[in-house]
């Protein structure tokens, strides 16, 4: 073990294990998850070589292997439990992603909720014994975000009793889907269905697109990959084409909207059902974000406890990096928040349950709220933890850059979040949205419950003030006494959105181009509301904290994760006269302080993550804190070492120098 | 059945080139109020350069032995080859077409390159550089012809494992043996393995390694010396020398970054350069005249990257820009056509103080390598003065600029919606290339201390009465405007219309960080705590003070820029750009223009409402602000980025040039998922 970070381990507060309990949800459930991982870390099918050295074909071909074996493993152990597989699945793919993905978690769920008794009888044997292989097309080259706009048309032929599928333009073609290029042999297909000459909207179609034999493409479907990416390299992303493909009228996914025989349309009940899906990925976003975030802070706060550079004080030993402010700055920050959005995503989870189980009885009453924080949330965390892994990258100087680090794996694998799922600018104008609404209810007199309930307040205790006047009651070291500045500030902020709004109305233009002319001013309102839950919700978790060790450092944490937003957003708290100038500066007095505070507890808060070397498959994370010999040792294996002498001095140097 | 497809897929390939231009981008196009050709002039530097540039870049583009596979299809063994062969072939062009002058070689570079490295980079920016300077007469005899022949194809191995931004640390020994008049070479220690060098992999077969000469049982600090890697017969190793690449990285795929671990390597006595310091043949060390020389280099690196975030920005707008002018989404108003996503005042938001910033930093580029050429001119006349402002200039400019342009290009990626993450759209290539500037040649907030340093140090000097000149004379203001005074009797002087106040108040800016930071030291300093120590607990502040620093100088010269510009339209048009620069950079930094009682809560009002009349104002410009910078498709070499915007045909057809679409069936189902399906 080197002996800085074991050290650093001995100058720890805190009782490292049961804060590994904590964010588990108990005792048990750590107990549970660390005999799963095992079962993956000691498992010999599994050990491969590092992806990085591979070619993308080798990658492709790594994960299909890797997703059969672990679906023949899983049986065999019997693991069914969706949280267990889950944590199966995390070890298994360490930051990278699985081949069949999609099928897992969109087709199958998508059969299981969407088709009717005759369908769900046929199609799902055939998914659950992965003889379909499918995934879910919906987004096309020309759209995402904005699903009515999607081209692929489904018109229902009563003469065959069958429905011909079209990409009929460019932009039509399906783009990005995950296992379409290669692994699938069905799709789900969104598509605008056409039937006795009207158009109904977006419908999921089940089409085959191979031969479940040969798994060549199937007459009319053009199907491939769309070529290499950012990251998931090991993943297939599709397109498709469909050139007049005929399907069966039951290969319509019927459980809710039918088509009858004759062409006959019958709508479906309800439209809310399909919102219950993408709040809870969204959820699970969150989660991810923090998850992302712990691991590239475990890296870096590791890393910083081994390197020694530089000087602080001459002729002294060069220190620890963790030793420099800035790098406190860098880094304390963003454990904090690895910390808050865990303890946001289990909110969420808990959350999603609890309404989950409502919407089953039919009350939709809190779908609305749910989903507008889930927007809202999954960006705001997801553009923070993007943004946090290359500060954690950067902050391991050069060797963050190599891909030992596994920091440029963690970010181009999570970055992607911003941008699918709902791009993070129309989840922030999505949130505001439910947020202006409020605003204009409470204004209207009506009296808001939840999380927004904040606004009733604004007419009374939000009249702009004169910043002299204003009483000043922040404590600057109160936990409840800043969230109850953020929510102050959010207050405001919505305000001010609104009030943009009018001004713009003002202007004889439409409430649309009203909106758009107010989007800077909403997203900051969003940004602001988000950053109240955050907060809110840290504070929330301590009062559930029993031991001392823990609370104690769990509040510096949470301190620090508040005073750093103000700090950070200094201009929107001296601007709503929520903060004085000398109060500010008594924050950034207080970060440094938190920041000292914080450092002997740095390396045990992030042991407490409790990754395993094999989930991190980091060189610079490492537990031992052995970081030279091994990175060596990684370099060594490159597969440019494999021949003393690379062909290329054959083919074109040594030709070179001759000429010369 | 073959013979068919070949002919279609030709024909369309032929055809792509005669698809009529986008509609929605010619329309953009003619909508703008200024004359493009002659903003590009101005980018360039003259009409004539335009015009040189452009012929440069004719000879890359229109050369068929440059026609390659995107690289991205490649896999990484096969990107170095391919790098080695283009490297080889451009040495043996740029000979050909007589390309000498270092301006016209770096501009046929770039276009060769795109996006990417070159393989032997280090040769030419480093090594042959180093001969050039630090060789004796009689080791230039004999090293300059070798390296330029390409006999002795060489790299720079300064970092080691362990350390990188810190040189004094560093560990490699270079031992005088008097008995033989050899140097004995080694890395005593895991960490002191040489570990970076691009180039020290695979290509080099010399190396020119920093190492702590040891004679006479002294240390004499870092030199530099000449080691022979490879044969130069067989290109295999040499004894005691292990060299190899260091394993793949986020980008620079193409380079083959080495380690190099040196075991008892022995080399003669004149293989150290010996052009100021020298070791004679007893082991007697002589002193080199002046440490200040190696400064320049550093200088130089610096200010060019700084030149690289303006074009690395600069590209990624154009991609973005180009892509939300042909992007359609969702909808403004119901009913009416889908909008190009430009119309979007949050898209403006993110892309059109980016796109100021690329003009702000090119402008600050074209001035760094105008101050850093007539430094030089000095410096040769044994002038120095000038090079303490413009090292520390140098140093926390290039971490102010890499630092926005790193994250700039990411937004504008994003910005790019899902297609931004396809490799097509060239941002993540873009992205990865030039990131690493924020930690290599100098890590950024080492720089920021460094500029920092030099801001105190003249804060002090101010405040004991001497009067500085230079780009800090506004501390000089410090203890006479600087009192701290309340909001309500600050008399309020900014027009937020005015570039020339908003510099002004960049510069107060400026003035009181640098203050707050020097008491900040102060209150350490009264705690009894060392000077080191005080510096290190306020290295927040200091970082501040140097971001607040950088910031007024780039938009002081971007505001004196202005004013070289006649025509009426791109002066309207760039100043336009240059409130808008100015103004976001408050609207971002609000906190510290209240805070310092700068501007006042009104104004800042004031503020966010001019920034978005700004942004409604540049909306029909944005095309062809973008087009100005002048980077052609082949350069770009991004599919959302064309200058026809007909982007969708052609994400198509790169996509099925695809590796994993060689075959219809991938041999992974034939291998596992079959087998698996018999199983379940």
């Amino acid at each position: 073990m080197n002996p800085d970070i074991t050290r650093e381990r001995e100058n720890a507060t805190f009782d490292v294990e049961k804060l590994t309990h904590i964010l588990d949800g108990g005792i048990e459930k750590t107990k549970r998850r660390r005999e799963i991982e095992s079962l993956v870390i000691s498992d010999p099918d599994f050990q491969s070589e590092d992806l990085n050295f591979l070619s993308r074909s080798e990658r492709y071909d790594a994960a299909v292997k890797k997703s059969a074996q672990m679906i023949l493993k899983l049986r065999e152990y019997g693991i069914s439990d969706p949280e267990e597989i889950y944590c199966y699945k995390s070890v298994f793919r360490g930051h990278h992603h699985e081949a069949l993905v999609l099928h897992f978690i969109m087709f199958l769920p998508t059969l299981y909720t969407n088709c009717n008794k005759e369908q769900f009888k046929k199609w799902v044997p055939l998914a659950e014994s992965l003889k379909a292989l499918g995934t879910y097309a919906q987004t096309e080259m020309g759209h995402g975000t904005h699903l009515r706009g999607l081209e692929t048309t489904a018109t229902y032929d009563p003469a065959t009793q069958e429905f011909v599928m079209n990409s009929p333009t460019i932009t039509s073609i399906k783009w990005w889907p995950g296992g379409l290029g290669k692994t699938s042999n069905h799709a789900i297909v969104l598509a605008q269905l056409h039937t006795q000459g009207k158009c109904h909207g977006l419908q999921a179609f089940i089409v085959p697109l191979r031969s479940m034999n040969t798994h060549i493409p199937l007459p009319g479907v053009v199907v491939g990959d769309i070529g290499p990416k950012f990251g998931f390299d090991e993943v297939d992303n599709g397109y498709l084409k469909l050139e007049n493909v005929r399907i069966p009228r039951d290969h319509m996914l019927m459980k809710y909207a039918k088509v009858e025989a004759d062409g006959t349309y019958v709508k479906p009940p309800s439209a809310k059902l399909t919102y219950g899906t993408m709040v809870f990925i969204r959820s699970m976003i969150v989660g991810e974000a923090g998850h992302a975030l712990a691991k590239s802070c475990t890296i870096a706060i590791r890393y910083s406890s081994v390197r020694h550079q530089s000087e602080i004080r001459p002729g002294e030993p060069e220190p620890q990096i963790m030793d420099y402010q800035t790098q406190q700055y860098k880094l304390f920050p963003l454990l904090a928040t690895a910390y808050a959005y865990k303890f946001v995503g289990q909110y969420m989870n808990q959350v999603y349950h609890r309404i989950t189980g409502d919407i089953s009885q039919g009350d939709f009453s809190e779908l609305p709220e749910l989903h507008a924080l889930s927007a809202g949330l999954k960006a705001f965390t997801t553009w923070t933890a993007s943004a946090g892994i290359e500060v954690c990258r950067m902050a391991c100087g050069g060797h963050g850059y190599s891909r030992c680090s596994a920091l440029p794996d963690i970010y181009v694998n999570f970055v992607p979040t911003c941008t699918y799922e709902g791009e993070n600018t129309v989840m922030m104008l999505q949130t505001a949205r439910f947020l202006i609404k409020s605003y204009r209810q409470a204004s209207a007199g009506h009296q808001l419950s939840g999380i927004v309930s904040y606004l009733n307040e604004s007419e009374r205790r939000l009249q702009p003030q004169s910043v002299s006047s204003r009483p000043t009651v922040v404590n600057v070291n109160d936990l409840a006494s800043l969230v109850d500045v953020y929510k102050l500030r959010a207050a405001r902020l919505v305000k001010l959105a609104a009030k943009s709004i009018q001004q713009e109305l003002q202007k004889r233009v439409s409430q649309e181009d009203a909106w758009n002319n107010s989007a800077i001013d909403l997203v900051r309102a969003s940004d602001a509301h988000c950053h109240y839950v955050v907060v809110k919700l840290f504070a929330a978790k301590l009062g559930e904290m029993g031991d001392t060790g823990i609370h104690s450092v769990l509040s510096t944490l949470a301190l620090l994760y508040a005073l750093q937003g103000i700090q950070q957003h200094s201009g929107d708290f001296l601007q709503t006269g929520l903060l004085s100038v000398p109060q500010l500066s008594q924050v950034s007095q207080r970060l440094k302080e938190l920041l000292a505070q914080l450092r002997p507890n740095a390396v045990a808060l992030v042991d407490a993550f409790d990754y395993r070397d094999e989930m991190l498959n980091s060189v610079l994370g490492r537990y031992d804190g052995n970081v030279y010999e091994h990175m060596f040792e990684w370099a060594r294996r490159s597969p440019l070492n494999k021949t003393e002498v690379h062909e290329s001095y054959h083919k074109y140097l040594k030709p070179l120098q001759a000429k010369l």
